[in-house]
């Protein structure tokens, strides 16, 4: 994968900021409410998409199951909402557990009464579990498809889980939060609505930078080792089960923050976020985008979301077809993806085709060697 | 005993239900190294040709066999997943050999296509389809080999391409007049009923089983035997064992490994066909029929190792007996008086859904042990 990147002028890179900050700041009063929650929830996602763009675009490792930690974040935000607004009814739990004759709180949600825990559970707690997960896969060196195999079987597991238990979690209901409060105020109401976008906007913008340091240097390094050649980076004595743990449980706690953020904007928590379907899209994001560029997750969630809505909302029956199209196009004719495409050799082939542009001579060796390179 | 013969053979059942299906998803990755997300969807083709068959069967010139019409869809089933699958091979997998994992995106793709397909195409066009695939991916290979070798070969498969797309409008249109049923696209599940034969219970040994499981099993162990015999007896069974041992020196000695994993597709991707035959007596069809059981035979195949039937086999039965064994909670029954917190462990696993996390867990726990699976491929390279 070719990692030339285009070096902008500093003057161009401020401006670019001061205007994405103005447009975040403008954007509640430029959209209307509808328009305004979608892209927030988009932006939410794009924090999963940054996720799965470390441990697959950077380690190579495909995870099918990011709806996990995605649902789990959401479920640990929807919780706490649901136990602080919980006054009124019986016993000081939330309404659901009434109908199932629950009369306490089972014990693993006493802890959700307090603001600070679930603002760390948010993201320790999938982190966590995702680590725990990765340890227990990566020991055996298992990889590749089966990795991707095991994932998306935990996925399936988790869901059946969350799906039958009712006492404990409103089974397929989930948890609602849009009638719950916070700060005195409806987490469903417009201000609220607001006051989560631009707090997933800065949210966007800190994961992204902290994405950025963790490829940043060795780390980073080591992580497109593993991708790249895992047996070699074992043989020069580094131990790749600690880094793809690490890797993992990192994109773990992206999705829990993103699932909390997903959540309080669309109302709702259900064990529909860990469905096999949802965990692949996230992958199409970062695909579409192009893996291994950061950016283009971001962009390829918030986009491809944004075509979805756009599409299903024109022609229902057709966005399968074009989402399963889009899957075939982007692995067999744009593997880098999008952005990957503009920042590697992409435009300069186009123009080549066309004429506009000489070609470049190389050796017959490098052209080769350029191959090699790629089949990973 | 009773007790313990009914958990068996329900065990069975939904083992031999997850080895027709997981057997061919097997055999593709064991010599492609290929997960084919699609084979669900690939079953749910198999499933919605036995309830077309069975349409078919109904007109009045098909009525007196009307009987048989379940043995006539597991061809018919093999027939038209595979030739899906053939397509599905020739046009995006082997674009991506080398690379599994965007293989297992593109499938996923593919996979997403045929259930929209199945629900805005009416299914009278769709077998037309089928069929003219199936007359232009065929046609030209029983050419004579004189014209085969001669230049103007492009346009015999032409004409033979449009031959078949004719034939296929043909089919769909004769189709959907004579059976209104399948003239319009519906995204509602259909069912199949099975024929009077295939009715009703069986006692074996004072246990009654019903005679439509008793025909899975019985569809399974034929499929097992007959993929077993063409692996190890014919000549293209040891082509294929020979390509899944080494890929780079079976080409060396002459193999056409292209050849190879077509058939090996083919066979695979038939094989889902004849699974959705079994699934389509179990319950009604749909389009998401096969989601089902995707996850189930994943775990089949990566419990039974690669490249090696009998762990395939062993897996198959071993997750079907725990996953009766759990679900339904048949410890309880087995050994009444257990110390109470122990049975109330297996209580809280005893649905269906809490037998999967369970079984889950236990694979986990296995892979800890055996990571690759009962019957790992033996060699000396690193990454294995």
């Amino acid at each position: 994968m070719s990692l030339s990147k285009i070096k902008f002028d500093k003057k161009i890179v401020l401006s670019f900021w001061i205007i994405l900050i103005a447009l975040i700041i403008a954007a509640p009063t430029l959209l209307p409410v509808f328009r305004l929650n979608l892209l927030g929830r988009y932006l939410s996602l794009s924090i999963v998409a940054l996720g799965v763009d470390l441990i697959w675009g950077y380690t190579g490792l495909l995870s099918l199951g990011q709806g996990i930690f995605f649902a789990l974040g959401g479920y640990c935000a929807a919780m706490y909402l649901q136990i602080t607004s919980s006054s009124e009814f019986p016993n000081n739990i939330p309404e659901f557990f009434a109908l199932y004759g629950v009369e306490k709180l089972p014990f693993f949600w006493e802890p959700f009464r307090s603001p600070i825990f679930t603002f760390f559970a948010i993201w320790i707690i999938p982190a966590l579990v995702a680590g725990i997960i990765g340890f227990l896969v990566f020991r055996n060196r298992i990889k590749g498809v089966y990795f991707s195999i095991l994932t998306q079987a935990s996925l399936l597991v988790f869901f059946n889980f969350f799906n039958g238990q009712q006492k404990l979690i409103n089974g397929t209901n989930g948890l609602k939060t849009d009638v719950t409060q916070l700060f005195g105020q409806m987490v469903g109401s417009e201000s609220m609505q607001r006051l989560f976008f631009w707090i997933t906007a800065i949210l966007v913008i800190t994961a992204w930078f902290f994405a950025k340091w963790v490829v940043k240097g060795r780390f980073g390094n080591i992580l497109i080792g593993i991708r790249d050649d895992e047996p070699r980076v074992r043989f020069t004595g580094y131990n790749p089960v600690i880094f793809k743990t690490i890797i993992f449980s990192i994109a773990g706690g992206l999705a829990g923050i993103s699932g909390a953020l997903y959540t309080v904007q669309s109302g709702i928590v259900s064990p529909q976020f860990m469905t096999v379907p949802f965990s692949i899209e996230m992958v199409i994001w970062v695909a579409v985008g192009g893996r291994g560029t950061l950016l283009g997750a971001i962009l390829g969630a918030v986009f491809i979301n944004y075509a979805k809505s756009l599409v299903s909302e024109a022609l229902p029956a057709s966005w399968m077809f074009i989402q399963g199209g889009l899957f075939i196009l982007v692995v067999t004719a744009l593997p880098e993806g999008v952005l990957g495409w503009i920042q590697g050799d992409g435009p300069r082939n186009l123009l080549q085709r066309f004429g506009l542009k000489r070609k470049i001579e190389t050796y017959p060796s490098l052209e080769v060697n350029n191959k090699e390179g790629h089949n990973e | 005993m009773e007790l313990l013969l009914d958990s068996l053979f329900n065990g069975v059942a939904i083992g031999s239900v997850l080895l027709v299906a997981a057997l061919g998803l097997a055999i593709v990755f064991g010599l492609m190294g290929v997960i084919n997300l699609a084979h669900g969807e690939l079953m749910m083709l198999g499933a919605y040709t036995t309830y077309v068959t069975q349409l078919i069967f109904k007109l009045p010139i098909l009525k007196p066999f009307y009987n048989s019409y379940i043995i006539v869809s597991i061809f018919l089933a093999f027939i038209v997943s595979g030739v899906v699958g053939i397509l599905l091979e020739k046009t995006i997998i082997r674009k991506l050999y080398g690379s599994p994992l965007e293989t297992l995106l593109a499938t996923w793709g593919v996979s997403l296509i045929l259930q929209q397909f199945v629900r805005s195409v009416p299914l009278a066009y769709g077998t037309g389809l089928v069929i003219s695939l199936l007359i232009g991916l065929f046609l030209p290979t029983i050419f004579p080999s004189k014209i085969k070798e001669s230049i103007n070969f492009k346009y015999f498969k032409f004409s033979s391409w449009i031959f078949a797309a004719l034939t296929g409008v043909l089919t769909g249109s004769v189709i959907s007049s004579s059976v209104s049923k399948l003239s319009r696209a519906s995204a509602r599940n259909v069912d199949v009923t099975a024929p009077s034969w295939m009715r009703g219970q069986v006692e074996i040994i004072g246990t009654a089983f019903p005679k439509t499981r008793l025909m899975i099993i019985v569809i399974t162990i034929i499929s097992v035997i007959a993929i077993t015999l063409f692996l190890n007896q014919s000549a293209w069974g040891m082509r294929i064992r020979a390509v899944t041992q080494n890929r780079q020196m079976s080409d060396c000695l002459g193999i056409s490994t292209e050849k190879v994993d077509i058939i090996t597709f083919g066979i695979g991707s038939g094989l889902a066909g004849v699974a959705g035959v079994a699934v389509s007596l179990l319950g009604s069809v749909g389009p998401n029929v096969g989601g089902n059981y995707i996850v189930g035979c994943f775990m089949v195949v990566v419990l039974g190792g690669v490249g090696n039937l009998l762990g395939t086999v062993l897996a198959s039965f071993g997750i079907g007996i725990m996953t009766d064994l759990i679900g339904a909670g048949r410890l309880l029954s087995i050994w009444p008086d257990m110390p109470l917190p122990l049975s109330n462990t297996i209580n809280f696993f005893a649905t269906t859904s809490m037998a999967r996390v369970m079984i889950f867990a236990l694979i986990v726990i296995f892979l800890q042990f055996k990571p690759t699976g009962l019957f790992p491929q033996k060699g000396r390279m690193v990454e294995n």
